[in-house]
């Protein structure tokens, strides 16, 4: 494990917590070998071999651009458009980079390996920790438990694609919800998130018909935007037009919402993530 | 073949590695700290929302939903994270089978 941080944990209240974090990502690692599985099995079925399965897990390493990747190309597209449509997927992991580079505050070789392992899973493990030093175990923890399982499960799916080629029948389609919903639910614990969650699978699932893949999820982090963005404290929301209640911002969240003095410049958080593409 | 895989993993890890490398000037301006705080949550909702509810382009609700709902109700009983996957994934499968 690239393990930045996990030290000798001589202090007592550590080692419980530590023990339970690498526990954790293990099972988030074994999850994710399950759709790992198909992943394999869908890519080779759609017409890459074995090596370029392997490799493209390897490399890529972001579940949603792979899966999407493959589907357009085993729906007879184009290989470049196919990367595209990747590329669209991963956006979403240059908002969670946004949200981890405070945490992780990784600078040198570390920053790219660390870059590496942003995904949905080692993202929702860290930012679900109280303290910051539980968070940036668990970051390393998962993303080192998912890098090593999800390709061992790509190598296995790819080899076995007969047996995994419609992960329907084994309800493999059913596990990424369910993992990010098990790593989501300590996240809801006061109202401006609950509100955030709702308004975006909802505007999610409304644009799904009219745009292409990769976008509706992208218009979900426009909500986040808009409802992080928003005046702080005291003044009512002005600019969405969304019923965006939460008077009190950040009940229970990171008690660090306070204002700063250096708190000039209205930011463009969504641009400087999207501009990466 | 190939320059996809290399060009599509490339885009997608310079994507990761363009947030990581906001200097921390700009990720600790409060109102950008307390988006990325909600950023997370936002995603990881729309994605559970889109894998589980729809199909393609289309909006579609089938057996998946109940696995769903089962996670919900594992997570509600405070089950292990890999026994919620587990009965997400049963319910479907058991689902399907039954139908």
């Amino acid at each position: 494990m690239a393990g930045a941080d996990a030290d000798d944990g001589s202090d007592v209240s550590w080692t419980p917590i530590r023990t339970g974090i690498l526990r954790d990502a293990l099972g988030v690692g074994i999850a994710t070998g399950a759709y790992g599985l198909s992943f394999g099995a869908i890519s080779t079925a759609a017409g890459l071999s074995v090596v370029q399965t392997c490799v493209l897990s390897l490399v890529m390493f972001t579940g949603g651009s792979q899966f999407a990747m493959v589907g357009v190309i085993g729906g007879g597209g184009a290989a470049l458009t196919g990367a595209a449509t990747g590329i669209l997927l991963g956006v979403r992991n240059s908002f969670y980079a946004v949200r981890l580079a405070r945490l992780l505050d990784v600078h040198g070789w570390r920053r790219p390996v660390a870059a590496q392992l942003v995904i949905d899973e080692s993202t929702a493990m860290a930012v679900m920790r109280t303290t910051p030093r539980a968070g940036r175990l668990a970051f390393w923890a998962t993303g080192a438990s998912v890098y090593v399982c999800w390709n061992l499960a790509t190598l296995i799916g790819a080899l076995s694609a007969h047996a995994f080629s419609d992960p329907r029948v084994l309800g493999l389609d059913a596990a990424a919800p369910a993992a990010f919903l098990a790593l989501m639910a300590p996240r809801l614990r006061s109202r401006e998130p609950w509100v955030v969650a709702l308004v975006a699978a909802t505007v999610a699932l409304v644009s799904v018909p009219f745009v292409p893949a990769g976008v509706p999820v992208l218009f979900a982090a426009a909500v986040a935007v808009i409802a992080g963005v928003r005046p702080v404290a005291g003044s009512r929301p002005v600019a969405g037009s969304r019923p965006d209640p939460g008077s009190r911002p950040d009940a229970g969240f990171r008690p660090d919402a306070g204002f700063r003095p250096d708190a000039g410049a209205p930011p463009a958080p969504a641009s400087a993530g999207e501009g990466g593409a | 073949m190939w320059l996809a895989i290399f060009a599509g993993s490339l885009g997608c890890f310079m994507l990761k590695l363009v947030g990581l490398s906001l200097p921390r000037k700009v990720v600790e301006v409060p109102r950008v700290k307390h988006t990325a705080d909600l950023l997370p949550v936002a995603l990881l909702t729309a994605l559970i929302a889109t894998q589980t509810f729809t199909s393609g382009r289309h909006l579609q609700l089938d057996a998946r939903a109940v696995g769903l709902v089962a996670a919900v109700v594992a997570v509600r009983l405070r089950a292990p994270f890999l026994v919620v996957v587990a009965v997400a994934c049963l319910v479907t499968a058991l689902l399907r089978l039954a139908t």
